[in-house]
């Protein structure tokens, strides 16, 4: 999923308070898993800028709606009928679902309440963990099913490095080392040989390197 | 015990510290308490496990937003007692109270903060 946080209430606070009337939009895909964007986030901010806007003596009308996914055409277009009636669209979806407001709604202001993070899973209750930088190129069957670009401070396809010190990564060592996790995973796998193979120098044209990227399937498109 | 603690602490009951939710602490404030006292079960007699851990993060969650507003992150505190502690809770009450009263009135409040922070809490906290 993709994991994201809430900026700071003051930036938001800073960011909402030229508008009187704000319409708050949460989603129920990954920030409601990550509890960034829900419908319970979004009723705590909405709550706390209201509380923001009482103390200052600033007038605030908030409406509340959270969509079922917000980057998706069908569920950006369920606010329409009531858009017109807010000044500004403060979105708790991550910066893609942002962005969907600002295209589909050219003259509302669309302002982001989190900081879209990374690609990433959960550890445990309240922890979320980088898995993936989504290169556009998977190379994880050759690494154990452990991504070296994802995992690896220097995105190294032939590691370690030599700031790998005991398992832990030289820019913190609370990072796991992702090439000793690699070897780890090849040793439980039967697999040490592979590691001797030196990998090619890796086309990043399909990471951002190629610019913005899209993906057109011809077999869903009418 | 015939035990008093101050009159103007409005009691509302839940099944558990663990069913508070951040939205709770915030509405109270939003609706006029000058603070919130969250009483749960003493560190590990939760009934069920981690209610009171849970309360503890969700008031200091609390905390850290009222510091954002500039309301003091004072005006919400987690204690942790037995059910069976009457005069602990008294002494709690008379605590909180005091410290409120330093703080001085929350700045949102209006006219007959009591019944509205009852009339919007009391719904909220037995909904499922």
């Amino acid at each position: 999923m993709i994991v994201a946080e809430q900026k700071p209430l003051k930036e938001i606070i800073a960011m909402t308070s030229p508008f009187k009337k704000l319409l708050i939009v949460g989603c129920n895909e990954c920030v409601t898993v990550c509890h960034a964007g829900g419908r319970k986030e979004v009723e705590q901010l909405a709550a706390a800028l209201a509380m923001a806007a009482q103390k200052d003596g600033r007038p605030l009308e908030i409406k509340e709606v959270t969509l079922e996914r917000c980057c998706d055409p069908e569920y950006i277009e369920q606010v329409r009928p009531f858009i017109d009636q807010y000044e500004a669209v403060l979105s708790c979806a991550c910066s893609v679902g942002t962005q969907y407001f600002a295209d589909t709604y050219p003259t509302k202001w669309a302002l982001p309440a989190l900081n879209t993070s990374f690609m990433g899973g959960s550890l445990a209750q309240g922890i979320w963990a980088e898995r993936c930088a989504g290169c556009g190129n998977c190379i994880l069957h050759e690494t154990g099913g452990i991504c070296p670009i994802a995992r690896c401070s220097k995105r190294m396809l032939n590691g370690p490095c030599g700031g790998s010190t005991g398992g832990h990564c030289e820019v913190n060592p609370d990072i796991p080392c992702g090439w000793q996790l690699i070897w780890d995973r090849l040793v439980a796998l039967g697999r040490t040989p592979d590691y001797a193979k030196i990998m090619a120098a890796k086309d990043w044209n399909t990471s951002r390197d190629g610019g913005p990227r899209k993906i057109v399937r011809e077999d869903l498109t009418i | 015990m015939r035990l008093s603690y101050p009159a103007n602490v409005l009691i509302i009951q839940i099944p558990c510290s663990g069913r508070i939710k951040t939205i709770h602490l915030l509405r109270a404030l939003q609706y006029g308490a000058d603070g919130v006292l969250v009483a749960g079960c003493r560190e590990g007699e939760c009934h069920f496990r981690t209610g009171n851990f849970r309360a503890r993060c969700k008031v200091e969650r609390v905390k850290e937003i009222l510091d954002d507003l500039g309301l003091g992150a004072d005006r919400v505190e987690m204690y942790n007692l037995s059910a069976s502690m009457g005069p602990r809770f008294a002494e709690i009450a008379q605590e909180m109270t005091a410290r409120i009263k330093e703080l001085g009135p929350n700045p949102l409040r209006g006219p007959r903060p009591g019944e509205n922070v009852a009339a919007a809490l009391r719904p909220m906290v037995t909904q499922t």
